[in-house]
């Protein structure tokens, strides 16, 4: 029987994800081309699942270092959808206010959605002063940035467009807890 | 004339202008009639699905809700978009998942890709096909969504992908067997963890050099973005000197389809492919 509040139960029920029928065969870690990053294989990632090590497992770098490629996910002999698994637990990671392994990944992703609420399209040169603005690393990338604006790459002014107000709803309805 | 909506996403509008701008060429000269979904707004990738996946299905379906609306199929040329899309449809055709935004899974999402490579398209490639890409060896890099994970592409050869090649063949030019056809670039770490995406892209562009070829071809946005703007640090990471031009595969079929504006589109690559072109006699 599952235990209904261990971290297994969770992903099982917000990825629909069968984490218990992994058997270590190890085929996702070697094919992951992000793995000599992570700290945690998947593979061994999956076993901390399965022993219920919250805090090891979303505090780990692992969940953030995923590209989300689908690699393991093609691969795994007992369909498991690793790579939706690890959104899965990036979303629960979130929510939990354990400590991130990884420091800018998530700040990267919370930047991204602030940008959709506030315009609702991804402007990317607003994206990537305001990512700036957090990590206060200013100089990185700099000199391609104006190598990428003189080939006329970056749009220096948002797009206008009406659509915005309808995803501030959006937003506005999931702030509000109406959409759970 | 055949008409279809057009979702050409955000970075359609930004960094992969060309890619925008090929699409649309193309699309005119095939006698394909593009509509721009009005309004729309972004898909949520890549950060909506792994903050908050109910979120993340809203932002796609508002996009999908106003495709409905009319019987158009909706072309989508950017993979992550894409991907979303295909995962929302899922969630409302399968799971009966019910949206904010009214749309009911009826719309067909078409990759760009593979829009492209449907028989009848490349019959009238065939036909209109006004300089051959002779000579001009490529590499196709399809990267991971497009083919990943096949319950939401429906590809059925994602390990070893050959529309692309088919397409490029058919355009007259000279596509190359690699091993690294699927492989990630990382693309989503390069904010973040830009050394990850240098080793990944380096690794990438060695692999096209020792296949000797002339450019890599690919439809993705984001993954142009990576080898096509960063190749010196990227040269630096694995100790070699790239010079390959990164060309998404619409502006080859514009090249080949005699597109006037052809030129202007490889004015925006940072990794100049109009060398390599012109000493093949191409442009």
């Amino acid at each position: 029987m599952m235990n209904s509040n261990s971290l297994l139960s969770e992903v099982a029920q917000v990825s629909g994800e069968k984490v218990q029928a992994c058997y270590q065969c190890q085929k996702c870690s070697a094919g992951c081309p992000v793995a000599y990053a992570m700290d945690i294989l998947p593979n061994q990632l999956l076993r901390h699942i399965q022993y219920d090590h919250r805090e090891k497992v979303l505090g780990s770098k692992t969940i953030w270092i995923c590209a989300s490629c689908y690699a393991c996910s093609v691969r795994c002999p007992n369909n498991i959808d690793i790579a939706k698994i690890m959104d899965t637990l990036r979303e629960i990671a979130s929510r939990s206010g354990i400590k991130p392994g990884e420091k800018d990944v998530p700040v990267f992703h919370s930047v991204f959605l602030d940008t959709i609420k506030s315009k609702g399209r991804i402007h990317e040169l607003s994206l990537i002063l305001q990512f700036k603005m957090k990590t206060k690393d200013f100089l990185k990338d700099a000199g391609l940035g104006w190598k990428m604006f003189r080939k006329g790459k970056i749009k220096i002014l948002p797009s206008r467009f009406g659509g915005g107000k309808e995803i501030q709803e959006i937003f506005n309805a999931f702030e509000k807890g109406e959409r759970r | 004339m055949k008409d279809i909506s057009y979702y050409p996403g955000c970075s359609l509008h930004g960094t992969a202008r060309e890619y925008d701008d090929s699409i649309r060429g193309v699309s005119k000269l095939l006698d394909i009639g593009l509509h721009e979904l009005e309004d729309w707004t972004c898909c949520g990738a890549s950060s909506a699905h792994c903050t908050d996946e109910e979120l993340a299905i809203e932002l796609a379906a508002r996009n999908l809700a106003i495709a409905e609306k009319s019987d158009r199929e909706l072309l989508v040329p950017c993979v992550a978009c894409y991907s979303r899309f295909k995962a929302v449809e899922k969630e409302v055709k399968e799971h009966s998942k019910k949206v904010y935004f009214p749309y009911h899974g009826n719309v067909p999402i078409r990759y760009a890709l593979d829009f492209f490579c449907d028989e009848a398209i490349l019959e009238e490639v065939k036909k209109k096909r006004v300089k051959p890409l002779s000579g001009l060896k490529v590499v196709c890099y399809y990267g991971c969504l497009t083919v990943r994970p096949p319950k939401v592409t429906g590809i059925r050869e994602y390990e070893n992908p050959q529309h692309m090649d088919r397409l490029m063949k058919l355009l007259g030019a000279d596509p190359i067997p690699w091993s690294y056809k699927t492989d990630c670039c990382g693309a989503s770490l390069v904010m973040t963890r830009t050394d990850i995406v240098r080793r990944l892209g380096g690794k990438l562009l060695s692999m096209a050099k020792e296949a000797e070829a002339d450019c890599l071809v690919t439809g993705c946005p984001m993954c142009h973005s990576n080898l096509d703007t960063r190749q010196d640090e990227l040269g630096k990471e694995v100790g070699d000197n790239f010079d390959i031009p990164i060309l998404y595969f619409s502006e080859l079929m514009g090249l080949a389809l005699g597109h006037k504006d052809a030129k202007k589109w490889f004015g925006h690559h940072i990794t100049d492919p109009i060398k390599v072109l012109g000493a093949k006699g191409l442009i």
